[in-house]
């Protein structure tokens, strides 16, 4: 199939339509709005359906239902429809049900959302940070394989600048091989059999099939957590040979990170790079290992300061830890602020370059 | 002294939880509960039947436990009723 | 007294006219308290899906309140929902698999409370799906607590002295708000506090599904449903006490028919 000149918001419909996403509920919200009117363009043309639900809450409960029949299904929203979703978020890990959502965030400042959950309970969702809408294309289409490897929700961190520009992208569907079958889902067929099935997040089968119980169901999602932490964590490293300094960043902004340590490293300055693509399983050990013998470092997203936490905890001392990061936001609070400019962040850097203690590397 | 009863139940005694709903739910008045010493496994006292039963299905109908099967005779019989 | 036999079936020729438990009712035996509604109002809903011959296209949607016991003992296919949440749940399986009856079971807590906003805007859309409201006018699991259908002067855990409207305000009265919604084609009301209640309301029960079936929209049925536990009363006077309050404020009838 031949690239066409899309935004990210239409290229990320389209790739979760070629890899067969059915059903969509969404509520308009900026910058996300843009995705859901694509979808809503998109799929009755593939005999899917896309609702406008009438609150954020109602549109991960009508995704819940198209799940469990088995569909591919996804919702989304920016980060405040992502708050209202929450207990439907935790709960649907319980269920199981291979939910996609879509964050199109205003900045990076749902981090914590993401990996840490906004919702009650142990639960994990598997968290991919595209940096362009090329790799958005690409992590749209893996979330939905993902998701029904695992019977794990994902959620993929888009953003304002995702969603807003254009580029030309080739949306074919990708093939990453075989997924369990959905025996789980619920049609309806087997009302009055005597072995009617239940899709239920507190792991309560039927009469004479009851299953071990809600502690053993809450318990079992632990081995199922780590072998998806063993199995999927996703990062992209660069000029960590001979590095002294390493900046780590994520999504949209990690792009620009990216472009100036390039700079840097052609004008001599020994500085690398690592980019978590999995916020969620978080690639503790490609940290740890490009942070052993450096002389800092430095940890650039446009919030606060969440990733940096673990980014620390990769790091668990081997060198000294600055946030050069910061909240940035237009004048509207839903795009792109001054921060993230190459000039800005090269600055950034250079400044903490030179606070880090000298030597250490051997 | 006999009377024309046109239906009758089995009650699945056991299951009763001691509601009573059916007791009051009966149009020709043939359920009386048991003694307070006629308990089941579960502590309760259990509906009991006497003649006159019209099997109309009132008591399977109100009943929360599902104690109730009901059946038509074919015909009508008489049952010793005092 | 002379009693007759109830332990085994009656040995005069005679015909069976009525079951222990529905068809699709997996097991008699449940935790519900002695003299509850709610079964009574399981009863109506399984035996209609068994007469209309649905039962192996069903799925059934229920919240989370003493009902949800039920999840684990009804034979049809089934979606748990989280409280509140039936409706939009069974909207999205309905607009992925059309031809199937899919319905919600949900207390008045699950619905009127926490779920309003949802079961309003599935009525407004016209789901061709059937809500099936079991009302109690109280939060039964959690202990008896006030909800917002439950009536003036009603007792409860926090409505201590008596629902009082200046306080705590007015009930809601569902069916008639849902039957003002275009969208709307079927809604009644109908109870379990005496036989002729019961077999009332199975016929609105049967109008109801049969509706979405016949592709006529969105259908409802609230059924009142006793609990003398969440009303503080013995028990054998649960029939009574609703048809002197709640029956009086939710009345019983079909409040729409398109």
């Amino acid at each position: 199939m031949a690239r066409r000149l899309m935004e990210g918001s239409e290229a990320m419909a389209e790739a979760a339509i070629a890899c067969g996403c059915r059903f969509f509920a969404g509520y308009p919200m900026t910058p996300f709005t843009e995705l859901l009117e694509h979808f809503a363009k998109k799929l009755p043309d593939v005999g899917g359906v896309c609702v406008n639900a009438e609150s954020e809450l109602e549109a991960v409960g009508m995704t819940w239902g198209a799940l469990a029949t088995g569909a591919r299904a996804a919702t989304g929203s920016t980060g405040q429809g992502l708050s209202l979703m929450q207990e439907s978020f935790a709960e649907m890990t319980l269920a199981e049900l291979p939910l996609v959502v879509f964050n199109m965030a205003r900045g990076q400042g749902d981090y914590f959302q993401s990996t840490r959950g906004g919702g009650h309970g142990d639960y994990r969702h598997i968290v991919l940070a595209p940096m362009d809408i090329a790799e958005a294309v690409e992590h749209t289409q893996l979330a939905f394989h993902l998701a029904d490897r695992w019977r794990n929700p994902v959620l993929v961190y888009g953003d304002y600048l995702l969603a807003h520009t254009s580029e030309a992208v080739d949306v074919s569907p990708v093939d990453f091989g075989p997924v369990p079958a959905k025996d789980w889902a619920v049609d309806g067929s087997l009302g009055g059999s005597g072995r009617s099935r239940s899709v239920s997040s507190l792991g309560i089968g039927k009469h004479g099939n009851l299953g071990p119980g809600i502690e053993a169901h809450f318990q079992a999602m632990v081995p199922k957590q780590e072998a998806i932490a063993a199995a999927e964590v996703r990062v992209e490293t660069g000029f960590l040979d001979g590095a002294e300094v390493v900046v780590i960043a994520f999504g949209t902004a990690a792009k620009f990170v990216r472009y100036v340590v390039r700079q840097l490293r052609d004008e001599g300055v020994p500085i690398g790079y690592v980019r978590p693509v999995t916020l969620w399983p978080f690639p503790y050990e490609a940290v740890a290992a490009a942070s052993e013998g450096v002389r800092g470092v430095m940890v650039f997203e446009l919030n606060s300061g969440q990733m940096v936490d673990d980014v620390r905890l990769g790091v668990l001392g081997r060198a000294p830890v600055q946030f050069i990061g910061g909240i940035s936001t237009d004048g509207s609070g839903f795009g792109v602020g001054d921060l993230l400019d190459v000039d800005v962040i090269r600055g950034r850097i250079e400044a903490a370059l030179s606070s880090f203690p000298e030597g250490a590397r051997a | 002294m006999k009377v024309l009863t046109r239906g009758t139940v089995t009650i699945d005694t056991g299951t009763c939880k001691g509601c009573e709903l059916c007791i009051a739910a009966c149009p020709p008045d043939v359920l009386v509960m048991s003694d307070p010493a006629q308990v089941n496994e579960l502590g309760f006292r259990y509906p009991r039947l006497v003649a006159g039963c019209t099997g109309c299905l009132a008591c399977l109908q109100v009943c929360p436990d599902f104690c109730f099967e009901v059946f038509k005779f074919e015909p009508p019989i008489e049952l010793e009723v005092g | 007294m002379t009693f007759i036999p109830t332990d085994a079936a009656p040995s005069a020729p005679s015909r069976k006219v009525g079951d222990f438990k529905p068809d699709l009712l997996l097991t008699q035996e449940h935790h519900l308290c002695p003299g509850c509604g709610e079964p009574l109002a399981l009863r109506i809903l399984l035996e209609t899906i068994q007469e209309l011959g649905v039962a192996d296209r069903t799925i059934a949607v229920p919240g989370i309140g003493c009902y949800t016991s039920f999840s684990s003992t009804i034979d049809v296919d089934l979606v748990q929902a989280l409280h509140g949440r039936a409706p939009s749940v069974a909207t999205g399986v309905k607009r992925m698999l059309p031809d199937r009856c899919v319905f919600t079971l949900q207390g008045d807590g699950d619905m009127v409370n926490e779920g309003l906003q949802e079961v309003i805007h599935t009525a407004a859309r016209g789901e061709a799906i059937t809500c099936v409201l079991l009302n109690n006018g109280v939060f039964g699991e959690t202990g008896g607590h006030m909800t917002a259908t439950s009536v003036i002067g009603q007792r409860t855990k926090t409505s201590l002295d008596g629902r009082d409207a200046d306080y705590h305000g007015y009930p809601i009265l569902i069916g008639n708000l849902l039957a003002q919604l275009q969208g709307a084609a079927y809604v009644a009301r109908g109870s379990v506090h005496s036989a002729g209640a019961v077999a009332k309301t199975k016929k609105m029960m049967h109008k109801a599904f049969e509706t979405q079936l016949r592709g006529g929209g969105f259908s409802f049925v609230e059924v009142l449903t006793m609990c003398p536990t969440g009303w503080f009363i013995p028990t054998a006077d649960g029939p009574g006490y609703m048809d002197d309050t709640l029956g009086q404020v939710h009345t019983m009838g079909e409040l729409k028919a398109r």
